[in-house]
């Protein structure tokens, strides 16, 4: 391979220097009155894509329902892709933070990112609003006061499924999911309650976000005696895992459940009859019966050309909305910083999935209920129907001392 | 005893192949432009997201799965020959990275393509009736499609290796991966020969798209994230060779089939530390040219 000319090099990185010095200079002013910037960090590309587009979709439902104009001042969304990986989404959290200067941040997909950026979210005092990543640490040891999580800690949609797998499917279960801190975090919930409920775990998996071939996974389930499998996948995951699985012939011997985002709305469609009998724990389905939630889907499937709006959809939905709130409450001033924070904690308002309100101990939402949901045929299509739910599930937030 | 440990084994392997398999169509097409055109096309697991697109949409179209198999390649490869023709072909006097640059380049725009016509959501291609159940082969449990997509992927090394070594077409490509200028100079179209070379390489990565179809599904980055794996075959199996291709992407679809099943925790360990020993004892790959 030529090695670059001199001049070549030269005029590449003077083009880059030139163009990061113009970023700094042009950069406008910040003022009381000018538009409140919302800082999203979403995964658009990758395995969790479809993620990230339910969330900005729904956010943006919400403030197009305010004429994109809150107590006066405009709001204008910063969108950033993380691309899912860490090292990314704390690049893009930079300059979110210290380049746009956003008022309040949102985001991100990816449990390692949120963990990756909480420490410049909270030495800058920036308020960052988590519309996905579930890692439990954030409600927990690495808690912060100007942190909020609007979506889900990932103890809360598993640990009630422990003890009703072990009353209701099987006592001998394998359990899999992708080999990251969600992945880890999810199962660690499950086993914590189905173990002490008389379950016993068979055996474990854990293959790379992103794995395309389950076979050599299935062909150990197989194998393993297992009466039903208990999985967290999402996104293509949840998509290519639950096709091979029913591929392999398994649902048939061996029952598939698992956390919610194995059969959401964003791959049932591809799933098709492989998600048939799947029984999944979530905070969410579609096809809650209260006012808020019928509202919602009627407009978010008349807004995005029919799709059905998923659990992440919920989440951005709740985001934006609290968000509205806040800027309502103190009136568009978001330079006290502190009032905000306040004004956060106490928001509550009605959601597609019940009475949202944040748990004052550790910034995280408390689940109105967590619904056993069954993935049966309806009208329209297939859909998570409930046939259980657990009341009131907050997160235990263990080692978490606010304001911290 | 809890189940026979060769019947583990046997399904494992069984595993193995066929997803070594689908590696093989994909990087054979790789490691031919590579050795034949000097170009490493970054844009090879685009077509082959195309080819699962392709086949998406026709099969919407005609509900055929048969039908697809043939067209969506052909469609494909059309389009890989025009790449060649009206992008590529200007730039091979000009350094590699300009290449490289280029269809980097295109990864991107065939991405943003497909996310515009079908969205960024996942879609799911259907295996086709006669074989959406599972067999059991003794004692290893396998969806039959697997069987299906093992046995055409051997026949379709056959018929290409019959193609390359058998036929004159097939000497004039050995020849152009050997010394390109040298053919030209005895009165061959060399750059014909490239175009059609591209196309065809694009055809079999289409090809190995809708194969993995109904396994995979289809999704926007399923190129990007297959690339990785189909450069390791390529170096495995040494640069523009038939036979290395097909070597390099049994041993590491079985090498990572048994890493994930027995050594989880180091299963993308095992295939980068095959391709050093590889790199470490014999540069130039199994089967490639010995390096000058």
């Amino acid at each position: 391979m030529r090695a670059l000319t001199r001049r070549q090099f030269l005029a590449g990185t003077s083009l880059a220097a030139t163009s990061v010095a113009v970023g700094g200079w042009a950069r406008p002013g910040h003022a009381q009155g000018g538009p409140v910037k919302i800082g999203l960090v979403l995964p658009y590309t990758g395995v969790y894509a479809v993620l990230g587009e339910s969330i900005t979709q729904a956010m943006e439902l919400v403030f197009a329902r305010e004429n994109w104009t809150v107590a006066g001042r405009k709001i204008e969304m910063i969108k950033e892709d993380d691309e899912m990986k860490p090292p990314v989404g704390i690049r893009k959290t930079e300059k979110l933070i210290d380049s746009d200067k956003v008022d309040i941040l949102t985001g991100p997909v990816h449990s390692g990112i949120l963990m990756g950026m909480r420490d410049k979210v909270h030495s800058s005092k920036t308020i960052l609003i988590v519309s996905n990543a579930g890692a439990d640490a954030i409600s927990r040891d690495r808690c912060s006061k100007w942190i909020f999580r609007a979506s889900f800690s990932n103890w809360q949609p598993n640990a009630p499924m422990g003890p009703w797998v072990a009353k209701n499917v099987a006592k001998e279960v394998f359990i899999a999911a992708p080999n990251y801190q969600a992945g880890k975090d999810q199962l660690g919930a499950f086993k914590e309650t189905f173990v002490p409920a008389g379950g016993k775990i068979i055996g474990e998996d854990y293959p790379k976000l992103g794995e395309t071939d389950y076979a050599p996974y299935l062909t150990k389930i197989r194998q393993s005696g297992a009466k039903a499998v208990y999985a967290f996948f999402s996104g293509t995951d949840a998509v290519n895992f639950v096709k091979q699985y029913d591929q392999f012939g398994l649902k048939q011997h061996v029952r598939l459940t698992g956390a919610g985002f194995l059969v959401e709305p964003d791959v049932l469609p591809a799933q098709g009859n492989a998600a048939l009998g799947v029984v999944s724990g979530h905070f969410y389905t579609p096809l809650l019966d209260n006012a808020v939630n019928q509202r919602f889907v009627k407009e978010f499937k008349e807004k995005f050309g029919g799709k059905m709006p998923d659990g992440f959809a919920c989440q951005g939905y709740d985001t934006a909305e609290t968000i509205v709130r806040a800027l309502k409450a103190v009136n568009g001033n978001t330079q006290d910083k502190d009032k905000l924070v306040a004004v956060i904690e106490k928001t509550e308002f009605e959601s597609p999935r019940g009475h949202f309100r944040f748990d004052p101990k550790t910034h995280n939402v408390i689940q109105p209920f967590i619904y056993v949901r069954e993935v049966k045929e309806v009208a329209g299509g297939l859909n998570n129907v409930v046939i259980d739910k657990i009341a009131s599930v907050a997160d235990p937030g263990t080692g978490c001392t606010l304001p911290a | 005893m809890p189940v026979p440990i060769l019947a583990d084994v046997f399904a494992q392997t069984l595993n193995g192949l066929s997803y070594g398999v689908l590696l093989f169509l994909l990087s054979v097409g790789l490691t031919l432009i590579f050795g034949m055109l000097d170009v490493v096309n970054l844009a090879h697991g685009s077509f082959y997201m195309l080819g699962a697109y392709a086949g998406l949409a026709l099969i919407a179209a005609t509900g055929n799965f048969w039908l697809a198999l043939i067209a969506a390649p052909i469609v494909v490869g059309g389009l890989g020959m025009l790449v060649e023709r009206t992008c590529l072909r200007p730039l091979y006097r000009r350094p590699p990275l300009d290449q490289i640059l280029l269809t980097f380049g295109f990864i991107y725009l065939f991405e943003d393509v497909v996310k515009w016509i079908w969205g960024g959501r996942i879609r799911s291609i259907p295996s086709p009736a006669l074989f959406s159940g599972s067999v059991t082969l003794f004692g290893a449990t396998i969806p039959s499609y697997r069987v299906f997509v093992i046995v055409f992927g051997l026949t379709v090394a056959a018929a290409l290796w019959a193609l390359i070594e058998r036929t004159r077409l097939g000497s004039i490509i050995r020849a152009g991966v050997f010394d390109a200028e040298m053919t030209a100079g005895l009165g061959i179209n060399v750059h014909r020969v490239f175009t059609g070379v591209f196309g065809f390489g694009a055809a079999l990565a289409a090809l190995s798209g809708v194969i993995a179809g109904p396994i995979q599904s289809a999704y926007p980055a399923m190129g990007t994230e297959i690339l990785v794996r189909t450069l390791i075959v390529v170096v495995v199996g040494g640069l523009g060779s038939l036979k290395g291709s097909l070597a390099g992407s049994l041993i590491i679809g079985q090498a990572e089939t048994f890493g994930k099943a027995w050594l989880p925790d180091t299963a993308m360990l095992i295939i980068y530390v095959v391709m050093a020993l590889v790199v470490l004892l014999r540069p130039q790959g199994l089967f490639g040219r010995p390096l000058k």
